[in-house]
């Protein structure tokens, strides 16, 4: 165990301190510590006479050209975009005032990689103590343990739109953004739509769920007709009611304002990730007169969403929107460790600050990475 | 005949403008004309664009080129003929397996990126000795980047009902959001306003020649 952690606190000393170590010796190279084999930490110490400097670097004929020539009796250069396994020779020439005596130095370095990057040890250690906490939280739910979650009125609305739909026997539609599947907001959408296709087969309201690419069309229709599974309803599924309209960002909307315009929708939901189409859609289903409920993580997105639709979810209330709704032990256990990640967001910032004009700007560096 | 083609598109071109722009009437047949054609016509661009420029160059060609280096493709290849057996009601389940597949490769990897990018640097970005800065408009506006950043953060914490002493940092986290919003707006609002001017100066210039 010695063996282990010895090692790690050094390393983490070493990031804390600084990526440039001054040497004793006039001048040093050496193989970056804790990286992926791509830097070399060069040093020097220079005899007070000396005023400027030239270090240069061998290139793959031999011919030494200059890196940098920034000044310091005492001070390091990281070079940095190297590759592994790779040896590097280089040379630090020193000026007297007048420049008319000159001392040279040599030095090489063979590039390592190292199995673990010390740099990144901040993030592990949070993204363990975060993913920790999580798992802690979903136990603790599936023991049976009640966890609270404040009101979040935007999500109370959706009942609200889906009761609206069916009394006026009118479809609902969901947008589940415009991004691929490989866009995180997309899976959150595609949560939300869960809880509503459930919702929408228990009260008999059809849905429309048009899509944009085709893995976002395929698992929406898996999740639609789980839905409607687990609501005891396999026979009311339609899946042509889930569909294509095109890869296009603007012609995809142009499809849409259609069917918002045709079918007159009585509740839409835009949920997931939007770019510049979003107040064309939401401007068009707010002519038609339907609930409009919204959510979105884009940030420049969200204050079209808020004025022109009746309720908006602001980013990470959109993430939080499945667990919210569904009260599923394991979704509000995840939710319950998302907010653990936020209070301990506000401790790091509090402790940084404090830290920092306290003069100990290693607590800074290590959190951000150390590079 | 290029020419001619140079004219024939600048005409398309207005007409379909002019017919999207009639929508700020109302719902009307020319709108609804150029809405399936556009629809239409894009995706069967994105159909040809997908084989030609994604499937073409990075599957057909490797794999009958140099299939000795590129025998891993046959992965993503079975992926995607599992993805493309939802169209046989008895084989559909197989295509949940892709569906898995990307779902959770995208959630793990951008946890990793989120979290060094989003989260971490921007940590570290709002460690700021505020009093370092010997310019007040400095002082001040660290000061209020940090109050933003912490009242923002709990904004957003679900866990604690949010009323008495608790509701304060979650109202001023609310109105640093507004603000931002409304900031967000203005500028996007800006962007759009220079793309209905691209629109006119295509109208007034390359098809009625009214702006030399």
């Amino acid at each position: 165990m010695k063996r282990i952690v010895l090692p790690l606190l050094l390393a983490l000393l070493s990031v804390g301190i600084g990526g440039v170590v001054p040497s004793a010796a006039p001048f040093s190279a050496e193989d970056a510590p804790w990286d992926d084999g791509t830097a070399v930490v060069l040093a020097w110490n220079l005899d007070p006479l000396r005023t400027s400097l030239s270090l240069q670097k061998a290139d793959s004929l031999g011919i030494f050209q200059e890196i940098s020539n920034e000044f310091a009796l005492t001070g390091g250069y990281k070079d940095s975009g190297l590759e592994a396994d790779a040896e590097y020779r280089y040379r630090l020439v020193a000026y007297n005032k007048d420049r008319s005596d000159s001392v040279s130095f040599t030095a090489h370095a063979t590039t390592r990689q190292q199995w673990f990057s010390m740099q990144k040890l901040s993030l592990l250690i949070l993204l363990a103590m975060i993913c920790g906490a999580i798992l802690y939280y979903i136990f603790h739910a599936r023991r049976g343990k009640n966890l609270f979650i404040r009101r979040i009125s935007g999500l109370d609305s959706m009942e609200e739109a889906i009761g609206r739909a069916t009394e006026k026997g009118k479809p609902i539609l969901f947008v589940p953004g415009i991004s691929d599947l490989g866009d995180i907001q997309t899976i959150a959408a595609l949560n939300i739509l869960n809880h509503l296709a459930l919702k929408s087969a228990e009260y008999g309201t059809e849905l429309l769920v048009p899509c944009r690419f085709s893995m976002v069309l395929s698992a929406a229709r898996e999740t639609v007709k789980e839905a409607y599974l687990q609501a005891g309803r396999p026979d009311a599924y339609r899946e042509e009611k889930i569909f294509y309209v095109t890869d296009d960002q603007f012609g995809f909307v142009a499809g849409v304002d259609g069917i918002m315009l045709r079918e007159q929708p009585a509740a839409n939901f835009f949920l997931g990730a939007f770019w510049a189409e979003s107040l064309i859609l939401t401007e068009t289903g707010f002519g038609t007169g339907a609930i409009q409920t919204a959510g979105t993580g884009q940030p420049h997105q969200i204050p079209f969403f808020v004025v022109s639709c009746d309720y908006t979810l602001i980013g990470e209330e959109l993430y939080a929107a499945s667990a919210y709704l569904s009260r599923d032990p394991q979704q509000l256990g995840s939710l319950k460790g998302h907010d653990f990640g936020k209070l301990l967001v506000i401790i790091l910032v509090l402790t940084g600050i404090v830290m920092e004009m306290a003069g100990q700007g290693w607590f800074k560096q290590f959190i951000a990475g150390g590079n | 005949m290029a020419e001619l083609m140079k004219v024939l598109g600048i005409w398309l071109g207005a007409y379909f403008t002019l017919s999207i722009f009639s929508f700020l009437y109302k719902d009307n047949p020319f709108y609804k004309l150029a809405e399936q054609i556009f629809v239409g016509l894009s995706a069967g661009y994105w159909l040809i664009y997908t084989i030609y420029n994604i499937l073409v160059p990075n599957l057909f060609n490797l794999l009958f080129t140099d299939f000795a280096h590129n025998w891993l493709l046959l992965i993503p290849m079975l992926l995607g003929i599992m993805m493309l057996l939802r169209i046989i009601p008895s084989a559909q389940w197989l295509s949940r397996y892709p569906i898995a597949l990307m779902v959770g490769t995208t959630a793990a990897i951008y946890m990793l990126l989120s979290f060094k990018s989003d989260f971490l640097a921007q940590i570290a970005a709002t460690m700021v000795n505020p009093f370092k800065f010997s310019s007040p408009v400095d002082v001040v506006g660290t000061i209020l980047l940090i109050v933003g950043v912490l009242c923002g953060v709990y904004f957003f914490y679900f866990s604690k009902k949010q009323e008495g002493v608790f509701a304060i940092p979650s109202k001023i986290g609310i109105w640093f959001l507004m603000v931002s919003f409304g900031a967000s707006f203005g500028y996007t609002v800006m962007a759009r306003i220079s793309l209905l001017i691209g629109r006119l100066d295509f109208l007034l210039r390359d098809w009625l020649h009214i702006i030399k």
